[in-house]
């Protein structure tokens, strides 16, 4: 935002509007946003015409699964984490958990081979990738995080065998995982709210650049 | 389903016939998603 | 940079590629309800696994052998927990890749005394009133090291031919100084239960740290041979099975993966990675592997498989086909 820098012309409404705003950081805010993300690139009612296969909705299918893995996970942190293994209902919604996340899993890594494939990562789309990755690896240390917080055989398993990986990497000293306080408070807290944080970057990104062209026709370099 | 799987030994490889069929099922739904044909819009423009 | 940042709006970078109806929104609650429908008809046909916990207790009374070998094996300071070195003590067991040693380098933050916590401490409540055990224990702790080493080397050889019955382990006779009746006692104390509490909340009354009662389970064969009936075993690639006969972490099949190949199955190994520091090797070697998919849109070769596999052309057929004289697209 460039400031006025010389005096209007006579006939002008009078510029004491425009000064006043110059070093409005809400303005300059809103103006970055109307430029990076205007409402009409984050709910675009139209497409590119090659936006036309099944491969394009595996991205939306990852995001419908993540919230019935945090619905599902709500109500589980809200009963306690004790809840499912004394109740019928609460093993169901255990079980809608596991199930959602299973989901989410198959269906990132189908979106993760789809853009791979497309070279979703040319015209400017490199960071898009990168914070998707970030998201697969946070992913799975949140999947991580639930299994020790199940209060079974699993947990305490994986709890055993996967504190060598931890400890010989030295953050074991920090991530206790046979602490369960430590690893449900991850699971239901912080874990969650990064996952969630990060996917709406990635999905503004998106948004903000637009699904990117098929490779060249001639097969030329993919840009 | 409380009974532990069964597993599918090839070389190296040990896997449990779970995990074979949600892997098995994966590569079948991208092959389908990469021909099964997308319902388009009219080809009307605005 | 080029690579980070579009450098034109999407109406230039758009311009003159036709555009058609499409519903992201209606896309978004089709996709909800499809896959909430779909994960609640598995879960109502095949519920989630829910194998029970093990405890101390179980371990005591289904295998009492391996239970009182594991106790004396903390006494001898020959258990998995107590050579571990960081985070737990100071016994030099540490991973390290040559120079590279996180492991020490982040020190010992979870202190645990492996013989004290798990059998002296514990047998301390229990020899309340019990002079016969306290007199035991004190014999023990006032004895000189070389004296302890004598006893309990000779009762863990014994114990290799130990039966077990009516509620006590019996090994040959010898000079094996006052474990008989330590280990006893603990015995005792693990089959009623006594043990699980104690290791986890002696001294607090809130406790949600496991850590002591995993640590002493893992030092013994119970849990392992449990979780091998299940395929969960590092060398069963169980970092990807669940149990029962459920869909597992199939997402860390390469992470498993080089737990059950070379160098890392390997006493020798190469460049300094094998078996004994395979848990540091396998995280490094992961790290770099999770770091380079970050960085494919950079890594050349692996950026250009896209270009020379035909994938593409199946998904933007339309692109790809020859274009038909008809319907000119309208601005």
């Amino acid at each position: 935002m460039s400031k006025v820098m010389s005096r209007p012309p006579a006939s002008a409404p009078p510029p004491a509007a425009m000064d006043a705003d110059a070093g409005s950081w809400t303005l300059r805010v809103r103006k970055t946003w109307d430029r990076v993300l205007p409402m009409d690139h984050l709910l675009p009612h139209r497409q590119p015409y090659y936006v036309g296969s099944w491969v394009y909705v595996f991205g939306v299918v990852t995001i419908a699964a993540l919230v019935w893995v945090v619905v599902s996970g709500v109500v589980l942190s809200f009963m306690g984490p004790q809840w499912w293994h004394d109740t019928g209902v609460g093993h169901f919604f255990n079980s809608l958990h596991f199930w959602s996340v299973q989901m989410f899993f198959i269906f990132m890594v189908l979106h993760l081979w789809g853009q791979y494939f497309m070279a979703g990562w040319r015209d400017g789309r490199a960071l898009t990738w990168m914070i998707g990755v970030v998201i697969f690896g946070i992913s799975i240390l949140t999947a991580f995080t639930g299994y020790l917080s199940q209060l079974n055989f699993d947990s305490q398993y994986i709890g055993i065998s996967a504190k060598d990986a931890m400890d010989g990497a030295g953050i074991g000293a920090f991530f206790n995982v046979l602490n369960f306080g430590q690893m449900y408070g991850l699971h239901v807290m912080l874990l969650p709210i990064t996952v969630t944080f990060i996917v709406v970057v990635h999905i503004v990104m998106v948004r903000s650049r637009g699904v990117v062209k098929p490779i060249g026709p001639e097969g030329g370099a993919a840009k | 389903m409380d009974t532990p799987a069964q597993y599918f030994d090839w070389g190296f490889i040990h896997i449990s016939y779970p995990n074979l069929l949600v892997i098995g099922l994966m590569l079948v739904l991208f092959a389908i998603a990469l021909v099964a044909p997308f319902p388009h819009k009219s080809d009307r423009d605005v | 940079m080029k690579m980070l940042k579009q450098e034109m709006t999407q109406e230039e970078y758009y311009r003159g590629v036709r555009m058609v109806p499409y519903d992201l929104v209606k896309e978004l609650f089709l996709a909800l309800a499809g896959l909430g429908i779909f994960v609640f008809v598995l879960a109502a046909a095949f519920s989630s696994p829910d194998v029970p916990t093990v405890t101390i207790q179980q371990w005591a009374q289904n295998d009492p052998v391996d239970f009182v070998s594991t106790a004396a094996g903390e006494l001898a300071g020959t258990t998995t927990s107590a050579g571990y070195g960081a985070p737990y003590n100071n016994a030099g067991g540490e991973q390290t890749w040559g120079p590279f040693a996180p492991q020490i380098w982040f020190g010992q933050r979870i202190p645990i005394d492996s013989a004290n916590d798990f059998v002296i401490q514990p047998l301390k409540y229990a020899s309340a009133g019990n002079p016969g055990l306290t007199t035991a224990i004190s014999t023990w702790t006032s004895a000189d090291g070389d004296q302890q080493t004598k006893w309990v080397t000779a009762y863990t050889d014994a114990l290799a031919k130990a039966t077990y019955a009516d509620g006590k382990v019996s090994v040959a006779d010898g000079d094996y100084g006052p474990l008989p009746v330590m280990m006893s006692a603990l015995l005792t104390q693990g089959q009623s239960g006594g043990l699980d509490g104690l290791l986890t909340g002696a001294g607090h009354f809130y406790q949600v740290d496991y850590t002591k009662a995993l640590l002493f389970m893992g030092d013994g064969n119970y849990l392992f041979d449990l979780a091998d009936q299940q395929n969960l075993s590092g060398d069963q690639w169980g970092m990807m099975n669940e149990t029962g006969s459920y869909p597992g972490q199939t997402w860390l099949w390469l992470y498993t993966a080089w737990y059950q190949v070379w160098p890392f199955t390997s006493d020798t190994g190469v460049l300094g990675l094998n078996g004994g520091n395979a848990d540091l090797g396998v995280v490094v070697l992961m790290t770099l592997l999770t770091a380079a998919l970050a960085l494919v849109p950079l890594i050349p070769i692996l950026r250009d498989i896209p270009r020379w596999v035909p994938i593409h052309r199946l998904i933007w057929r339309d692109y790809y086909a020859p274009k038909k004289s008809a319907a000119p697209a309208r601005a």
